[in-house]
């Protein structure tokens, strides 16, 4: 069980005094920072600058052990080895990273890559760049009641199907899909699996060793991190054989004039340039914290939330669900007739935060369920606070309101 | 000595304003007519998604409409300006838009020449409304800037 009461003043986000509430349910988009993630930043730049991997002095030495260290936590988070792990900026960084450095190398004319349709631009929008550089087919493996079958997983892949990318779980529906076996399959005809885990991370548990994925990222700034850090976790033997994405110092041993280039090995040669020292060393501090608390009580916890946000918004008659099914701890929905923007611009009134829109996957919205406004829950709200949503939303209707 | 109360200080007056133009909005069908100059708003922060499309004869526009996917604010906006400019000179719907966007911006402006569109005063009140509130006019003000 959760003391909730007492996580909440760890959050400074939520201790504030405000003109209105903060009611923060657009936990899918970021979460708030507790202090201890804020204290492990401010400690970096009061007690211990100094740039990592550089310098022969105690606090360059401080540094790098840090950075390592969190590396190792990090790793530890979703199962992988340290080795295995690069810091980026986050998702979309990573993805980014995969696509161009493996992508780019491994990928030929006529090889297939196939995405789902449930995925975010930043799981789409880099793959369809290569697959234009390389001349290679984009495909899409189509829902099935909204949800990822491994049936049409099966019809769609193919032995030319080089790379499926796949969220863990959806950031607008809300499924979480079958990776395992979705990996079984994809591997059965030589494709490599990148897993967009961005969301699944926060409300359950990840192994990368249990599900057999060959590179899984997430992000930082949904873990009650900071932003502008994230992870890639590769296997080791597909980081070894890519080349870096981007090149600069740090992540090489000797270059001469005639362009001959020795890179370090793998993490390091992916981080060229100053790593992201601050945002490692808290999101570190926010694994820390959220491991303190205990991930299966939060998981769990989380997922209580959204069940009874579902079970109170149904009572409603003047509320739609497009979810209801959904794993994870977010709901989409809309006021009846009334346009998503101005329904969280009225609950915006009310200081309640949530997110109105296509979220970023605009393969489904527009397609399977109409613009919505999703709701998503952290360990740090509290039925209290679905309560008094419920009780604005019930008045939805009369969304002008938020325009007098 | 007498005072007109503008009716806009009425919040049932903007209210009725505002969801006649959003469940009735005027002039909201495109013509596709390549005689028309069209421009598309859309943008990442807001899912308003808006298209104006003007038709000039002479420095004068003959017609002005829209069409699109897009809140209440931005959708009873865009009719109403559609009703302002229709008919009038490039020139007069220069200064009809700026005026406009003066409101907006909650600087001194002439509320005579706005009509209805007064009901959108209070938006600078509400900074994340703003957006709404002139996409449609921003795409008509580029389609005249575009024809200059």
């Amino acid at each position: 069980m959760l003391d909730v009461e007492s996580i909440r003043k760890d959050f400074p986000m939520l201790m504030e005094k405000r003109e209105k509430p903060l009611v923060y349910f657009d936990n899918a988009a970021t979460t708030l920072k507790p202090y201890c993630v804020l204290d492990a930043i401010k400690e970096y730049y009061c007690n211990y600058t100094a740039n990592a991997h550089r310098g022969d002095y105690d606090l360059s030495y401080k540094v790098d052990t840090e950075y390592e260290k969190a590396r190792n936590i990090c790793a530890n988070f979703i199962g992988a080895k340290k080795n295995e792990v690069v810091f980026t900026s986050g998702t979309t960084e990573s993805a980014n990273l995969v696509a161009f450095s493996y992508g780019l190398d491994f990928i030929n004319e006529g090889d297939e890559i196939v995405l789902t349709e449930q995925e975010h631009a930043s799981n789409t929008l880099p793959w369809f760049k290569i697959a234009k550089m390389k001349k290679a087919v984009i495909k899409f493996i189509p829902l099935e009641n909204n949800k990822v079958t491994i049936e049409n997983v099966k019809k769609t892949i193919t032995n030319k199907t080089k790379i499926l990318a796949i969220c863990h779980a959806s950031n607008t529906l809300g499924y979480v899909n079958d990776i395992k076996n979705i990996t079984k399959e994809a591997h059965k005809v030589g494709a490599v699996v990148l897993v967009d885990a961005a969301q699944s991370v926060t409300f359950m548990k990840v192994d990368v060793k249990e599900l057999d994925c060959d590179f899984l990222y997430f992000s930082g700034h949904k873990l009650c991190g900071p932003t502008g850090i994230g992870v890639l976790y590769g296997k080791q033997e597909l980081l070894e054989k890519m080349t870096p994405f981007y090149e600069g110092g740090g992540m090489n041993i000797i270059y001469d004039k005639s362009m001959n280039v020795t890179y370090k090995s793998s993490p390091t040669k992916f981080e060229a340039g100053t790593p992201k020292i601050e945002a490692a060393l808290g999101l570190t501090a926010a694994i820390t914290y959220l491991e303190k608390i205990g991930l299966d009580d939060i998981h769990k916890y989380e997922i209580e939330l959204k069940k009874y946000a579902l079970k109170k918004l149904k009572e409603l008659d003047n509320v739609e669900i497009y979810n209801e099914d959904s794993d994870s701890n977010l709901l989409i929905f809309n006021i009846k007739g009334v346009f998503p923007q101005d329904s969280a611009s009225y609950f915006n009134k009310y200081g309640i935060c949530v997110r109105g829109g296509n979220h970023c996957a605009k393969l489904v919205v527009g397609h399977y369920v109409p613009l919505n406004l999703r709701c998503s829950f952290s360990f740090y709200n509290t039925k209290e606070e679905i309560d008094y949503f419920v009780s604005i939303a019930k008045g939805g209707s009369d969304f002008l309101d938020a325009y007098f | 000595m007498i005072f007109l109360t503008p009716i806009f200080d009425d919040p049932m007056m903007v209210r009725q304003v505002i969801l006649d133009h959003y469940q009735y909005p005027r002039n909201k069908e495109l013509t596709h007519n390549c005689d028309y100059c069209s421009k598309r708003m859309n943008s990442d922060s807001c899912i308003d998604d808006i298209t104006v499309e003007m038709l000039l004869v002479n420095g004068k526009i003959e017609d002005i409409r829209f069409d699109g996917v897009a809140c209440a604010i931005s959708t009873a906006s865009t009719s109403i300006m559609t009703e302002l400019l229709k008919g009038k000179t490039k020139q007069e719907a220069d200064v009809i838009i700026n005026e406009y966007l003066k409101m907006i911006n909650e600087e001194e402006y002439d509320e005579e020449l706005l009509g209805e569109a007064g009901a959108f005063k209070n938006t600078g009140k509400q900074a994340n409304r703003i957006k709404c509130a002139t996409i449609g006019w921003l795409g008509a003000k580029e389609i005249l800037e575009e024809k200059e």
